[in-house]
Order: structure tokens, then sequence, then C-alpha cells
């Protein structure tokens, strides 16, 4: 485990894997929770956890550094299904990445229990993770100028669904019917980072 | 019911409502906003008799034109500009009376890019995640300004501030911008970092309120390949592929993939965000606090 501070009142902390970075997530909600750290931000990313608005980070880079990455966190009760039609426009392109037919892809889409890594790039986007890494696909070459909101897509190592519609680099495999993101609803985010996530085909798929 | 509304009659270059943000959804990807001047937010509101985290509007350059409905106060601070109202000329960094149906009208920037406009109660559009800041990034929040949109006014809290003359930052002839170094300075060569902290670089037309762009040096990265996303701060100095740093901003995105070479003090922020396309920025190494 490394810490970098980032400025005044922020730390940077990097670990090894993205499970790694899941379990010092949980970790650090923890001590959050039980009042032993005062901090306005947890980002949770691939390999490291942000601490935002923090106190003292030199002090707790040493902290930090000094002890052991936190054992994995018990799995969050809760699964979220998202019921989904396997009809991207490039399913194609990850059925030949993967080398199995089309509907081999959503079969074994679908066979996977995913878990919400972090968010960014859009309000409730998140990175969810849990296929083998075998099945990682690129980025398309060229991205579209706009990608409907709800749609399932691949890319690197993570699944995401566009909570509205975005430009976006993504291989498209589905369309969730989920509302991803609503401001007005109590919590806005659908997923959230830590959140178990299967994907549940509906229709003809 | 006395009718409590704003008409705004020319919408400028960009005017967006504005407040001190909604920190703390960061990790659901949702950006902190909120003025890029914050402090020339709170001086007006302050003017106007209004709580510190009320709304108020950003404008950009050629600031705008505004008719209440009912006879407000306003205060418009941060970029100096030429305020009237009902075609006189009134003051700028004070409290002035605007009665119902009159028209106010915010001018062009003399310098800086953003005025600030307080109306006694405040912009009391619905609250999105606790605040009513428009975030260009993500959409959340009113959308900017348009010509015709009427924003509706909360109840003044209280007095308008008497005052005779507040002290203000001039908006900089030369953006100088402390910065720390890290956490990703090790992805750059010793030469880039000498670069960053020692040339010249000016500040780009292509600046909005999600980074402060740059022209100058291109910084050369000392290893190739892609940085995992992480999470980003404000005031980040990111180098995206082209080598040209980038100062996050208000509405920056929460993570990215891009290395961060540095991190520019809280304080020098507000400057930023007065400095007009063109005008020279110098980055300053200082040792962490």
């Amino acid at each position: 485990m490394r810490a970098f501070p980032v400025g005044d009142d922020a730390l940077l902390v990097e670990v090894a894997s993205g499970e790694q970075a899941q379990a010092l997530h949980a970790e650090l909600l923890r001590r959050r929770a039980e009042g032993s750290l005062a901090v306005r931000e947890i980002v949770p990313a691939a390999r490291t956890v942000l601490l935002d608005g923090l106190a003292d980070p030199v002090r707790w880079a040493s902290e930090l550094t000094s002890s052991e990455v936190p054992p994995a966190p018990p799995r969050a009760r809760e699964l979220i299904e998202l019921p989904v039609r396997y009809d991207g426009p490039d399913l194609a392109e990850v059925a030949a990445h993967w080398k199995v037919s089309e509907h081999e892809v959503a079969r074994i889409h679908a066979g996977t229990e995913f878990t919400v890594a972090f968010c960014g790039f859009a309000p409730g986007f998140g990175y969810l993770t849990g296929l083998p890494a075998r099945y990682d696909v690129p980025r398309r070459a060229t991205p579209r100028t706009a990608v409907p909101a709800g749609a399932v897509a691949l890319a690197g190592p993570y699944t995401g669904v566009y909570p509205r519609s975005s430009p976006g680099g993504w291989q498209l495999i589905g369309t969730a019917e989920a509302v991803l993101w609503d401001h007005a609803r109590v919590p806005a985010a659908l997923l959230s980072p830590g959140a178990r996530v299967r994907f549940v085909p509906v229709g003809d798929a | 019911m006395t009718d409590r509304a704003l008409v705004v009659v020319r919408a400028g270059a960009l005017t967006t409502v504005q407040d001190r943000g909604r920190p703390g959804y960061a990790h659901l990807g949702v950006p902190r906003s909120g003025a890029l001047d914050p402090q020339a937010a709170a001086l007006v509101n302050r003017l106007a008799g209004n709580p510190p985290d009320a709304a108020v509007l950003e404008t950009t350059l050629n600031g705008c034109a505004l008719r209440p409905r009912s006879t407000v106060t306003v205060a418009v601070g941060g970029a100096p500009c030429p305020v009237t109202v009902g075609g006189r000329p009134a003051a700028w960094g004070a409290p002035v009376v605007v009665p119902a149906g009159a028209l106010l009208e915010v001018g062009a920037a003399a310098a800086g890019v953003r005025a600030y406009v307080a109306v006694s109660g405040g912009i009391a559009v619905e609250p999105v995640l606790g605040s009513r800041a428009t975030d260009l990034l993500s959409g959340l929040g009113p959308a900017p300004l348009t010509d015709g949109t009427v924003l509706p006014l909360g109840i003044p809290a209280g007095p308008p501030a008497r005052v005779d003359a507040v002290p203000h930052p001039c908006p900089p002839a030369e953006l100088v911008l402390r910065v720390t170094l890290g956490p990703r300075d090790d992805w750059f060569t010793a030469r880039a970092v000498r670069d960053l902290t020692t040339r010249a670089y000016r500040v780009s037309s292509a600046s909005n309120r999600i980074g402060l762009r740059t022209e100058g040096p291109a910084l050369e990265r000392a290893r190739t390949g892609e940085l995992p996303s992480e999470g980003m701060v404000l005031g980040a100095v990111q180098v995206p592929p082209d080598g040209r740093p980038v100062v996050f901003l208000a509405d920056h995105p929460t993570t990215g993939g891009y290395p961060v070479i540095a991190v520019v003090r809280a304080a020098d922020l507000p400057a930023a965000a007065q400095a007009v396309p063109g005008t020279p920025v110098r980055f300053v190494a200082v040792r962490r606090r």
C-alpha cells in the first residue's frame, strides 16, 4: 500500500489490485462511520481510494501505509437485479473477441455476479467488475457521439450501464430498463460502490 | 401576493445559477460544482443581505440583463463591470435597489471573466442533492439561463449590508498559481517538472467551468501507458496526451485517467476563475503545509 498526499488536504492511497481497493474502501467507510476518520469525500477507483477534505493527510499516509491491506469485506447483503435485453449493436464484435456466439455472450454475462468497483464518468455510472480477465474487451476505435440511456456496455475489465444519453466509447451489448440515476429519488444512484449486481435476461435474447 | 421572480431579459454568453455546490457525492460520480469564485459569490450575498449559501448568478465575460417582478436589493461583484438600473448608472460592489419592473443591466467585464449577481432572497430554484448550482459537466441543477427564463426568488433573510465600499481582489494581470507536486509527478521527466514550474504558460480560450486550460511547453511523460482511473481533486493539474496542463475547476470530473503532476492551492483558484484567455500563468512550486 502506498499513499500520496494530493495538495494540502487530500490523500491518494494506492493498492495492488481492484479487489484490494474495494477492501480498503470498505475499511475506510467503516472508520468514517465509527468516527475515527473525518473526511469530506471517500472516492474509490480502479487501484486507489482518494480521501479528499482530510485534516492531516501526512499523518494518515503513515498510519495507513504502516498497516496491511484490510481483508475483503463481507459481501453486500442486497443483490440488485437489472433486467436486460442483450440487443446491443456491438454484440457480434464482443462475441468475436470472446470467440463465442452472441448467445453465449449473453449467457456468460448474465451468469456473472458483478460488484460496483467505483463510480465516475457521470452521476450514477458504475464500473462493474466480475468477468474473468479473458473477457476484457478494448474500447471502440471511434467513440459514438450518442449512446442511449440504459445501454449496457463493456470496456477493459468493466461493465457499465449509461445513466443518460451521452457520448461513449464502450462496446454496447444490451439495454436495461432500470433508471440508474434519479436525483429526486433517495438514493439517487441505483448503483453505488460495493453493491452486488446481476443482469437478468428478458425478451428473446 | 408579490410575485417574487426574476425575468432574464438577456442571458449573456453563459450565465448559470451557482452556490457552494454539492460536495460529498464524488463517490457517485457527482462533481462538486458551485461558484468558481466563491469569495466573490459570498461577498455579493453579504451585500444583498443573504446568507453565504444563497444561490447567485455567475455571468461570463458579457454580463446579463434582468427584470425583477418585485422590488429587490441586488449586489454585483466579482469581475468589475458597469451596472445600470433603468438605464441609469448604479454601484458595482454595493447594495443597489431595483424597483419592480426596472431593468438591471450587468455590463461586459472591464477586467476578469465572471461577475456575480446576488438578489435579496436568493435564486430559489429547486435544489438537487442540496445545491442549486448548475453543473455543466454532468447536467445537474438548472440549465444555463436563456432569454426569457423566469427564476423564482426566495424570501429575504435580512437587510442589505450597510457599507460604503468593500475591498475586492483585482482580476490578475498575471496568474500566479502555487502548486504542490504530485501525486503523479513521477510519471513525468525531471525536465517536465522543471518546465511546469519555471516556464511561461498562458490561459487558453478553451477554458471553462470544468478546467482552466493552458498553452505553453508540452510536458513530457517519463512513462507510457495508461493510468487506471483515480479520484480527482479541485485544483488538480492534469496533463492530457497533448502535454498542456489543465487546472481542474468546480465542474471537474470526479475520476480521471490522465496523470496529475501537481495540485494548485485552493486559495489561488478564485483568481484562476477570473483570468481571461491570454493571461500569463506561472506555476510556482511550494512545499506542502
